[in-house]
């Protein structure tokens, strides 16, 4: 029990798949400028990462190493073929608004990662649980940086006005560079620096350090 | 001829696919910090973008789209469903197949990628410019070009960040940005830069 405990919540600030294992980046920063669209994509990938590690571990066994690639890819792709469909079936608007990056969970590498890391090594049950656990590591980044896009951005929240904005006779003038592309990574990039300010012991080691400086002498 | 040569400069700068779309941000992060290094992976991803865009726009026109059997004497069969599935087989198999090829017939060159061609299979860019292709409705020249350009687009700015971590690594960073988080604020600031282009149009 205690080690399922571990497999679960492990990723989720211990080793979180985005800030430490730099897993599934490309995702996170594309889809969280809104935050109904980043809770969808946050489920998707969920679902995806725990059943393919549970099928993939299952047949472990079976699989010869030199495909292996091959045949989790085909496992994969066809969940988030079921997902993607899924989508299009019951939320239309959300699925065009994700366009490619639902196919693109098939080369998240948190999903490619977790199968060659810990599915083949261990059983389903497990696996499952670790596919759970990434999946929701991967949703506390991208929730995050979604509020943050979504509130200071256009001033609302899952579509509902939270700051009024002066457009609309309100006070809050929104911040426009939170909507476009590079104010994700300027979020996760400060979402890694708190995260490594609590936990000292992910900051890397540098390659060179500066020298501290000289003592000053008198009168120089 | 003007269009296409439009959709060239469009998918290098404006529309660049790691700047401005986030693809292959896994490999992009990882691999840049050396130039050397990331020239061998800009040249890799241009050559399988340029072959797997063009084969997967005719897989998708002649087997895949509603209708696209006709041909075949079916009509009515819409396999458009199957398509994620196909992409990603015809690019681990063109990975694969260039594997091979490279090996027997142009050593040093295998020599200098070995690493990253199988990479490459998993490399968002490479399935994401795929599916851009289908979403956007691309002709066949324009599959061309567009795969090209968008690799192209792909090497410049990772060649560009190796560059600059490369400098960077002689700075004096606060300690907890070191490293990956530095390379985030620093990849956003190019995107910035990048995104000066945005206005041209030609």
């Amino acid at each position: 029990m205690q080690v399922i405990k571990e497999t679960l919540t492990g990723p989720i600030f211990k080793n979180n798949p985005i800030a430490l294992q730099i897993l599934g980046v490309c995702s996170a920063l594309a889809v969280t400028s809104s935050m109904k669209v980043t809770l969808v994509m946050c489920v998707a990938l969920t679902v995806v990462t725990a059943f393919s590690g549970m099928f993939i571990s299952s047949i472990r066994a079976h699989i010869p190493s030199s495909i292996r690639i091959i045949v989790q890819m085909v496992i994969i792709a066809s969940l988030v073929i079921v997902v993607d469909q899924f989508l299009k079936a019951y939320a239309f608007g959300i699925s065009k608004q994700l366009s490619v990056f639902v196919g693109l969970i098939i080369t998240n590498c948190i999903v490619m990662g977790r199968a060659e890391a810990f599915a083949m090594k261990n059983p389903p049950m497990a696996s499952f649980v670790d596919g759970v656990g990434n999946g929701i590591g991967y949703s506390v980044v991208l929730i995050s940086v979604a509020f943050v896009r979504e509130v200071l951005g256009s001033g609302k929240l899952m579509g509902f006005d939270v700051l009024p904005l002066v457009t609309d006779g309100g006070w809050y003038v929104p911040n426009g560079l939170l909507l476009l592309p590079p104010s994700a990574f300027f979020l996760i990039g400060g979402f890694i620096w708190v995260l490594r300010s609590v936990r000292k012991d992910q900051v890397e080691v540098t390659e060179f350090k500066l020298a501290s400086h000289a003592a000053v002498r008198e009168g120089a | 001829m003007e269009a296409l040569l439009s959709l060239f400069v469009r998918a290098i700068f404006i529309e660049n696919m790691a700047l401005a779309f986030f693809l292959g941000m896994c490999t992009f992060l990882a691999i840049s910090k050396k130039v050397q290094a990331a020239i061998g992976l800009g040249i890799a991803v241009t050559v399988v973008l340029t072959i797997t865009v063009p084969v997967n726009n005719l897989i998708y026109h002649y087997l895949l789209a509603d209708g696209a059997l006709a041909w075949a004497g079916l009509p009515d069969m819409d396999l458009s469903f199957l398509g994620l599935l196909s992409y990603i087989g015809v690019i681990a198999a063109i990975v694969q197949i260039m594997e091979m090829f490279l090996d027997k017939f142009m050593p040093a060159l295998y020599n200098a990628l070995g690493v990253f061609l199988p990479l490459i299979t998993v490399n968002c860019a490479i399935l994401g410019a795929a599916l851009f292709m289908v979403e956007r409705d691309y002709g066949f020249a324009e599959s061309v070009v567009f795969g090209l350009g968008s690799g192209l687009g792909w090497a410049l700015a990772v060649i560009a960040l190796a560059g600059i971590r490369e400098k960077l690594k002689y700075s004096d960073v606060p300690e907890g940005l070191q490293g990956l988080g530095i390379t985030f604020i620093t990849a956003g600031l190019m995107a910035m830069g990048f995104m000066a282009f945005g206005g041209i149009d030609i």
